[in-house]
């Protein structure tokens, strides 16, 4: 069932926002937006990075102060009242709750404490803590969350401190959560349960706002998606009838071409490891007896849960890490010291997992960014000195090849988005013809353009004979772009198979453990 | 509501507006404490002008004191651009003064054109090699520079005190603690007949001038900008970031240490364990009015060097504490500091709408 005119939902409306609209500068980031959400209902809020979706939300939160707009909540007895605006503490009183991307949790703290951490003063706590427990014991039978919550936080997984976060919206009585990309960091198993619980919750009259961009996630659980882009609502519309295509159109305003993967016969092997190990064997990330190849002209996928050893590969390949063990040959030539500069001269492209912390200097110029791994070249110096013209002639060239929108080659790389960021490191690595091309995370908070064009030139970097090296925690980008997927969990790393023979669920059971590594 | 957006790039004109600018609000706010004593503010100010910048003799005099406020200075901000927090300025400068010493006063007879680099150089090694252990210290074993430098200055001042009460006593200063007197053929040569003003100036403005090419024209400036503002993304991408600290420590331990062949060569002739009133620490705030900028180390310490002197002069003529001249550089830095928010972010003002 779903609301339309004829038949009026019957559940009554819990929040409502009307009109509103919030400018930056010129800038309009919110356009007269009107969202109803009703009880037990899940609306997926939609929409490429700066499409507003956060500005909204930081208005609904107490954050920003719209301009114009008001935003109304159910009270208790279920009639709209207004929201006072730019008060945190009235949006968390009216019952509105967010789960956000990155967790809010005290690490050194139990999942109790941080549970019902400002709701009361840990003194009291230990005076009248039972109460506390009993109501989040019901909580948790009643939503299907189940959590150990007596021991501290930082020893859970990454999905049983985000139960954490969510039991802390309950233990709250709120009314409406907001999950901001909850699968985000999950296996597909995990996202499954999550999904189950958020159907539980609303089925108990709890109003869910949905933030992802797995749009098969959001036609999966949600009943209603609200399409944002560029401020504007563009879309409200139940998502039966609607299909991945369409969603993805409507988010990024014009057809998005499928993907061409034309096919590629595998050349000689660039990369081979042989019974490799990477990293202490106390360390967490870190990778044992490991065996891969990964030939000229094909992509390698390497799924696994962030910090299961795909970190110790990437280490390796980028040349930051030597093997413990092993033999790992790149063109035949041993890889055997951890030697970053070694590794570029090589042909290795790397594409690091952070282009913040490790990708670019954020002070220095894009110019300067586009040049780092290749400053001592000819092209670049000329007896210690800089060729500063010719520096920024060419990368004035590349801005333009990748499309990297900057104000120049001037500009500080910081003040760029994350995907014109991403386009700069794309353009250094790749400039060069890389023989191996190392995209761990490539497309990490990018958005659906800037994703495309990743995908588009990781394509073309096979399609001219390179090896490319994915490592990816998103199984979709995983599946669309590789031609074998290995898949790595608690050190040990899988054989590479063909894609085409795999599925989603069989890497899914995988990575969290079942069939990688006992019979290494 | 207020905003602060990063800028992509500052202007010039406003980096120099806001130089100008803390600088006002520098002496507005040093009025403040001046009036409460009493004083007569704006007088007690132009008699600081005038005692820094009055006259030529003035001038000189300011000039002379910058001189080594400018190497150190320089000292102080190529080392903090790659963030290796030298603060051992001070002794860097007491071992290039002792290295001045122990080749200029008679170990060596030359011609001054041999023998005044080689004073130089031996001073800047001096310096140099006394911050290499701290920055080896600090890439091998992860030692805190902060501390090591710190502690270093305690040390080298004893090493000279010593020194001059022992094997390097002049016989003839009728038992001071001073060493014998440098040669004439290793004296930097007075600018002007009869002032204190000598070419030591010279080459601080010529340091400054080299470090900025350095810095921004170089494979190795480029390096060490790296290194210091991203040292994780600078060994990602290979760059030898081991090699740029060692040499940014002999850069900044050199430039130290030329502070000290330059006050004992070109003014005082001789050392003693009084030659440097913190000049090694005062650096640190020129480099910071600075923001960093080699060129920008020349106007500051000037300024610094001009409050200093200017303060004398005025404590002289109507009595007041010459701490003031502390007080005037202090906030100063304060304001440099508010003004770099200016010029590195742009600032909004959102009007506090109604919901």
């Amino acid at each position: 069932m779903h609301p339309d005119s004829r038949h009026p939902d019957p559940r009554p409306l819990v929040l409502s926002l009307t009109g509103i609209t919030k400018r930056f500068g010129s800038l309009v980031a919110n356009d007269a937006i009107d969202l109803d959400v009703r009880a037990g209902e899940i609306v997926a809020l939609l929409g490429e990075n700066g499409a507003g979706k956060t500005t909204l939300m930081s208005i609904l939160f107490g954050h920003y102060i719209a301009d114009e707009g008001s935003v109304s909540i159910a009270d208790a007895d279920g009639k709209l009242a207004p929201l006072p605006g730019g008060s945190a503490q009235a949006a968390l009183a009216a019952g509105i709750g967010m789960v956000h991307q990155h967790f809010a949790l005290a690490e050194n703290l139990t999942g109790f404490e941080n549970i019902v951490l400002g709701t009361q003063s840990l003194w009291s706590l230990k005076l009248r803590g039972r109460g506390a427990r009993a109501k989040i014991s019901r909580l948790m039978a009643e939503s299907g969350l189940a959590v150990d919550l007596d021991v501290p936080v930082a020893r859970l997984s990454v999905g049983e401190q985000q139960r954490i976060e969510i039991l802390k919206a309950l233990y709250r009585d709120v009314r409406v959560l907001i999950l901001d990309e909850p699968t985000a960091v999950l296996t597909p198993q995990e996202a499954d349960s999550l999904a189950a619980t958020v159907r539980a919750l609303a089925g108990k009259g709890l109003a869910v706002i949905f933030i992802s961009h797995k749009l098969h996630e959001v036609l999966a659980l949600c009943e209603r998606v609200v399409v944002l882009r560029g401020g504007a609502k563009v879309a409200d519309r139940p998502t039966a009838g609607a299909d991945r295509a369409t969603l993805a159109e409507l988010m990024v305003g014009r057809a998005i071409p499928p993907r061409e993967r034309p096919p590629s016969i595998p050349g000689a092997p660039v990369l081979s490891l042989k019974s490799v190990s990477v990293g202490a064997p106390s360390a967490r990330d870190r990778l044992e007896d490991a065996d891969l190849e990964v030939c000229g002209g094909e992509i390698v996928g390497i799924a696994g849960v962030s910090g299961n050893g795909q970190g110790a590969l990437a280490a390796l390949v980028a040349g930051l890490a030597a093997p413990r063990a092993g033999e790992a040959l790149l063109d035949g030539a041993r890889l055997a010291a951890a030697d970053p500069a070694g590794r570029v001269a090589a042909g290795v492209g790397r594409i690091p997992e952070d282009r913040h912390r490790d990708g670019t200097i954020g002070a220095l110029t894009v110019a300067e960014n586009f040049v780092l791994e290749t400053i001592a070249a000819p092209e670049n110096q000329r007896a210690g000195l800089l060729r500063r013209a010719a520096i920024r002639a060419r990368a004035a060239e590349a801005i333009k090849a990748y499309d990297v929108r900057c104000p120049g080659p001037e500009a500080a790389i910081r003040a760029l988005s994350g995907g014109n960021m991403q386009k700069v490191v794309l353009a250094r690595v790749l400039e060069r013809a890389p023989r191996l091309v190392l995209a761990h995370q490539p497309t990490r908070g990018l958005d659906i353009g800037a994703t495309t064009d990743v995908h588009r030139r990781l394509i073309a970097a096979r399609g001219r004979g390179a090896a490319v090296l994915l490592i990816s925690e998103d199984l979709d980008e995983l599946f669309a772009l590789s031609d074998r997927i290995a898949v790595v969990h608690a050190g040990h790393l899988s054989p590479a198979l063909p894609a085409e023979g795999l599925d989603v669920r069989t890497v899914g059971l995988m990575m969290a453990g079942h069939g990688v590594g006992e019979a290494a | 509501m207020i905003r602060f957006v990063p800028r992509a790039r500052t202007p010039l004109w406003l980096t120099l507006a806001v130089s100008i600018g803390a600088g006002l609000a520098a002496l507005a706010l040093t009025a403040i404490p001046l009036a409460l004593t009493g004083a007569p503010v704006f007088t007690a100010f132009a008699l600081m002008a005038q005692g820094a910048a009055g006259n030529g003799f003035a001038l000189a005099e300011t000039l002379t004191r910058a001189t080594p406020l400018i190497f150190t200075g320089l000292a102080a901000a190529v080392a903090f651009r790659a963030k290796l927090w030298n603060i051992g300025a001070e002794g860097q400068l007491y071992a290039g003064a002792l290295a001045t010493v122990a080749l200029g006063a008679g170990l060596i007879e030359a011609p001054a054109y041999v023998l005044v680099p080689l004073v130089l150089i031996g001073a800047a090694l001096a310096g140099a090699v006394l911050l290499l252990v701290p920055v080896l210290f600090k890439t091998r074993f992860g030692a805190d520079e902060v501390v090591v430098t710190l502690l270093l200055n305690f040390i080298v001042l004893l090493f000279v005190q010593m020194m001059l009460e022992g094997p390097m006593k002049d016989e003839m200063a009728l038992g001071w603690p001073q060493s014998a007197p440098v040669l004439d053929e290793a004296t930097l040569p007075k600018l002007v007949a009869g002032w204190r003003l000598h070419w030591g100036l010279v080459l601080a403005i010529l340091a400054a001038v080299g470090l900025h090419i350095f810095i921004t024209r170089t494979v190795w400036g480029f390096r060490l900008r790296a290194v210091g503002e991203n040292a994780r993304a600078a060994r990602y991408a290979g760059l030898p970031v081991g090699k740029a600290m060692a040499l940014v420590g002999l850069l900044s331990g050199g430039l130290a240490g030329l502070a000290g062949a330059s006050e004992v060569a070109g003014l005082k002739g001789y050392l003693t364990a009084d030659l440097s009133p913190g000049f090694g620490y005062a650096g640190i705030v020129v480099a910071t009015l600075a923001n960093l900028s080699p060129l920008g180390v020349i106007p500051a310490a000037i300024f610094v060097a001009g409050v200093f002197v200017g303060a004398d002069s005025m404590s002289r003529a109507i009595g007041v504490s010459n701490y003031l001249a502390d007080l005037v550089v202090a906030f100063a830095l304060l304001s440099v500091l508010v003004g770099g928010l200016l010029t590195r972010f742009r600032i909004v003002f959102v009007r506090r709408g109604t919901a």
